[in-house]
C-alpha cells in the first residue's frame, strides 16, 4: 500500500516535468498567436522590425543568432578538442584533475560577468588591436570591412566561444574516456605515433564529439546576457563581422519590458517560442548522439 | 611498441609532437583566460568595495550608494527558488534512479536533459506569461519560480547520479529485512547518498545565483530593500547589468565591485563542492 502511494507520488512529480515542457509550449504559443495570425511565415523571412509602424520580421535576429553561434563554434571547437585530448590522452592525472577543474570553472562564471568583462576589456582590445589588424590583412573579404567599434558580431562570437568551450570540452572528455583502451593499444601496437593513436580515438568517438558540438551550439543559440552586452543590438543583416547585430535572445531581453502594445509583445513571445523549439530540437539531437556513444561503450565496460 | 616508434619516420614523429604540443597550448590558453578574467575582476572590484557599499541601497550618481538591497534580494530569490526547486528536483531524481526504469523513465530523463538546455531567457518569458501577466505586476515570487524551473533539472540529474552510486547490496539488504520499497528508498538509499545530493543542490544554487536573463521581467529589479514577496525585488545580477550598460564611470566601478561579491559566492560554492567531492572524481 505504502509502496503504491510512494510510486504514484514520485511518478506525478516526474510527470510534472513533462507537464512543464507542455505548458511552456502552450503558454508561448498562446501568447504569440496574435503575431502568428498577423504575419504567418512571413515573420521568419521579413527583415523589417519596426515597433512604431507595427511591423515585425525576425530575419535579422535569426541571422544574428546563427552567425554569432557559428563564429563561436568555429573558434571554440578546435580549442575544446585540444583541451579534451590533452586532459584525457596526454596529461597525467595529477595535472588533468586540477586543470580540468579550472576549465570547468569557466562554465561557472555567470553570463552577466562575461558581458561586463566583454564591454570593458574584450571590446577595447578588439577595437584597438585585433579588428584593425584583421581589416588591414583581410580587408578584401566582405567579413572584415566597415567601421571598427569593438562592439558587434565578432565580439559577441568571441565571448560565446569562451563560454561554450568548457561545455564542449567537458562532453568530449566524457566521450573520449568512453572509447575502449583496447583501441589505443591496438593503434600503438601497429606502430602508430601518439597523434595517430589519438586520431583513431577521435574517429571512434566521432558521433559523441558531434553531439558535444551540437550541445555547444544549443547553448550558444540561447545565451543572452553576455551577447546582449557586446553585440550592439541593431537589427540588421550585414556580412561584416565588425557591424552591430542582434540575436533572438537579446531582442527579448532588451525589448520585453519596453514593449508597448499587444502585437509588439506577441512578436517578442513568438521569438521566444522559436528559440524554445530550436534549442529543444538541437539539444535533443545532441543528447541522442552523446548517449549512444557513452552508453554503447559503457555497456561493454560493465560486461552487461 | 618500441619497434613502431623506431621505424616511424621523421614527419610522422614531428607532426605527432606538434599536435600534442598544440593541445597543451589550447588548455593553457583556456586556463589563462580564466585567470585573466578572475584577476581583472578582483583588481577592478576591490577598489569600490567597503562596508558601506555592502549595506547601503543604491543612490543617484555622485552620491555613492551600495548593493545591500541587491544582496538581500538575491538571497530572498535563492530561498524561494530552493524551497520549490530542491524538493521537486530531488523527487524527480529519486524517480529516475529508483522507480522509472521503463519507457516512461527514459522519456522523463530525456525531457529533464533537454530542459537543462532551454535558454533561461525563455524560462523568463514563460514565467512572465503564467505569473506576471495574470498578477499584472513583477514580483519576487515570479523571479523565484523562474529560478526554481532552472534548478529542478540540474538537481534531478545530480540526485539520480548520486543515487546510482549507492551499492545495490544496501537496497537488497534492507528489502530482505522486510522493509517496503518506499522505506528502503527514504530510509536507506537517500540518506546514503545525502552528501552527494547536497553538493548537487549547492551547485544548482551556484548556477542560479548567476542568472540574470530570467529575472529581467519576473523579479525586474528595485532600488529599495524588499518588503514583500509580492513586489519587484533587486538582485545582484540585474544590478550588475543595469550598472554595466549605464554611461556613468561611478556605476561601472560599482558593477565591478558587485561582480566581485557575486563571484566570491559562485566560485566559493564551486570550490567548496570540489573540495568535498575530491575523492569521488
Amino acid at each position: 500500500m505504502g509502496d503504491a502511494v510512494f510510486r504514484v507520488l514520485m511518478m506525478l512529480v516526474a510527470l510534472l516535468m513533462v507537464g512543464i515542457v507542455v505548458a511552456m509550449v502552450m503558454a508561448l504559443a498562446a501568447d504569440s498567436m496574435l503575431s502568428i495570425r498577423q504575419f504567418g511565415f512571413g515573420f521568419l523571412t521579413s527583415q523589417r522590425w519596426d515597433p512604431i509602424k507595427g511591423e515585425f520580421g525576425a530575419l535579422p535576429f535569426v541571422y544574428g543568432t546563427v552567425a554569432s553561434s557559428l563564429i563561436a563554434l568555429l573558434i571554440s571547437v578546435p580549442f575544446s578538442l585540444g583541451i579534451a585530448i590533452f586532459l584525457v590522452e596526454q596529461a597525467p592525472s595529477y595535472i588533468a584533475r586540477p586543470v580540468g577543474f579550472l576549465v570547468e570553472l569557466l562554465a561557472a562564471i555567470p553570463s552577466v560577468v562575461y558581458g561586463l568583462w566583454g564591454i570593458f576589456v574584450l571590446a577595447p582590445v578588439l577595437r584597438n588591436y585585433v579588428e584593425p589588424a584583421l581589416a588591414t590583412s583581410f580587408g578584401w573579404l566582405p567579413f572584415f570591412r566597415g567601421s571598427i567599434t569593438g562592439i558587434g558580431l565578432l565580439t559577441g562570437g568571441i565571448i560565446l566561444a569562451i563560454m561554450v568551450t568548457p561545455i564542449i570540452s567537458a562532453v568530449v572528455r566524457d566521450v573520449l574516456a568512453a572509447v575502449p583502451g583496447s583501441q589505443r593499444e591496438a593503434a600503438l601496437a601497429l606502430g602508430a605515433t601518439k597523434w595517430e593513436m589519438i586520431r583513431v580515438v577521435l574517429v571512434n568517438g566521432a558521433p559523441g564529439i558531434a553531439g558535444a558540438v551540437i550541445l555547444g551550439l544549443g547553448r550558444a543559440l540561447g545565451e543572452t546576457m553576455a551577447v546582449t552586452m557586446v553585440i550592439g543590438n541593431r537589427p540588421q543583416i550585414s556580412p561584416s563581422l565588425f557591424e552591430p547585430s542582434y540575436t533572438i535572445a537579446s531582442a527579448i531581453a532588451n525589448e520585453f519590458t519596453e514593449a508597448t502594445g499587444d502585437l509588439y509583445l506577441s512578436a517578442l513571445v513568438e521569438l521566444g517560442l522559436i528559440l524554445f523549439l530550436v534549442t529543444f530540437i538541437v539539444n535533443g539531437i545532441a543528447r541522442l548522439l552523446v548517449w549512444n556513444v557513452t552508453r554503447r561503450t559503457g555497456g561493454v565496460g560493465r560486461a552487461a | 611498441m618500441m619497434a613502431g616508434y623506431v621505424n616511424a619516420d621523421r614527419t610522422r614523429r614531428a607532426s605527432s609532437a606538434l599536435m600534442t604540443t598544440l593541445t597543451g597550448l589550447c588548455t593553457l590558453l583556456a586556463v589563462g583566460a580564466l585567470l585573466v578574467i578572475l584577476f581583472y575582476i578582483a583588481w577592478q572590484g576591490i577598489g569600490s568595495l567597503n562596508f558601506r557599499f555592502l549595506v547601503d541601497s543604491p543612490r543617484p550618481v555622485g552620491e555613492g550608494g551600495g548593493i545591500g538591497n541587491a544582496i538581500v534580494g538575491s538571497l530572498v530569490l535563492l530561498l524561494i527558488s530552493s524551497a520549490f526547486g530542491l524538493p521537486l528536483g530531488i523527487c524527480v531524481g529519486v524517480y529516475l534512479s529508483e522507480i522509472g526504469r521503463g519507457r516512461l523513465g527514459g522519456a522523463v530523463r530525456f525531457i529533464v536533459d533537454t530542459l537543462t538546455g532551454i535558454p533561461s531567457i525563455v524560462t523568463g518569458v514563460f514565467v512572465y506569461a503564467i505569473l506576471v501577466l495574470p498578477m499584472k505586476h513583477f514580483s519576487a515570487f515570479a523571479g523565484g519560480v523562474a529560478l526554481a524551473l532552472i534548478m529542478i533539472p540540474i538537481v534531478a540529474r545530480t540526485t539520480e547520479e548520486m543515487l546510482k552510486l549507492v551499492p545495490h547490496s544496501l537496497r537488497e539488504g534492507a528489502l530482505a529485512l522486510g522493509a517496503p520499497q518506499w522505506r528502503v528508498i527514504l530510509g536507506v538509499v537517500v540518506p546514503a547518498a545525502a552528501p552527494g545530493i547536497a553538493t548537487g543542490a549547492m551547485l544548482a544554487i551556484a548556477r542560479v545565483s548567476g542568472e540574470t536573463a530570467p529575472l529581467l521581467f519576473t523579479a525586474f529589479g528595485s532600488r529599495f530593500f524588499p518588503t514583500s514577496l509580492n513586489e519587484p525585488i533587486a538582485s545582484l545580477t540585474v544590478q550588475i547589468y543595469n550598472y554595466a550598460i549605464s554611461p556613468y564611470d561611478e556605476w561601472h566601478a560599482q558593477a565591478w565591485a558587485a561582480t566581485l561579491v557575486l563571484m566570491t559566492l559562485v566560485l566559493g560554492i564551486n570550490i567548496i563542492v570540489r573540495f568535498l567531492t575530491r575523492k569521488k572524481f
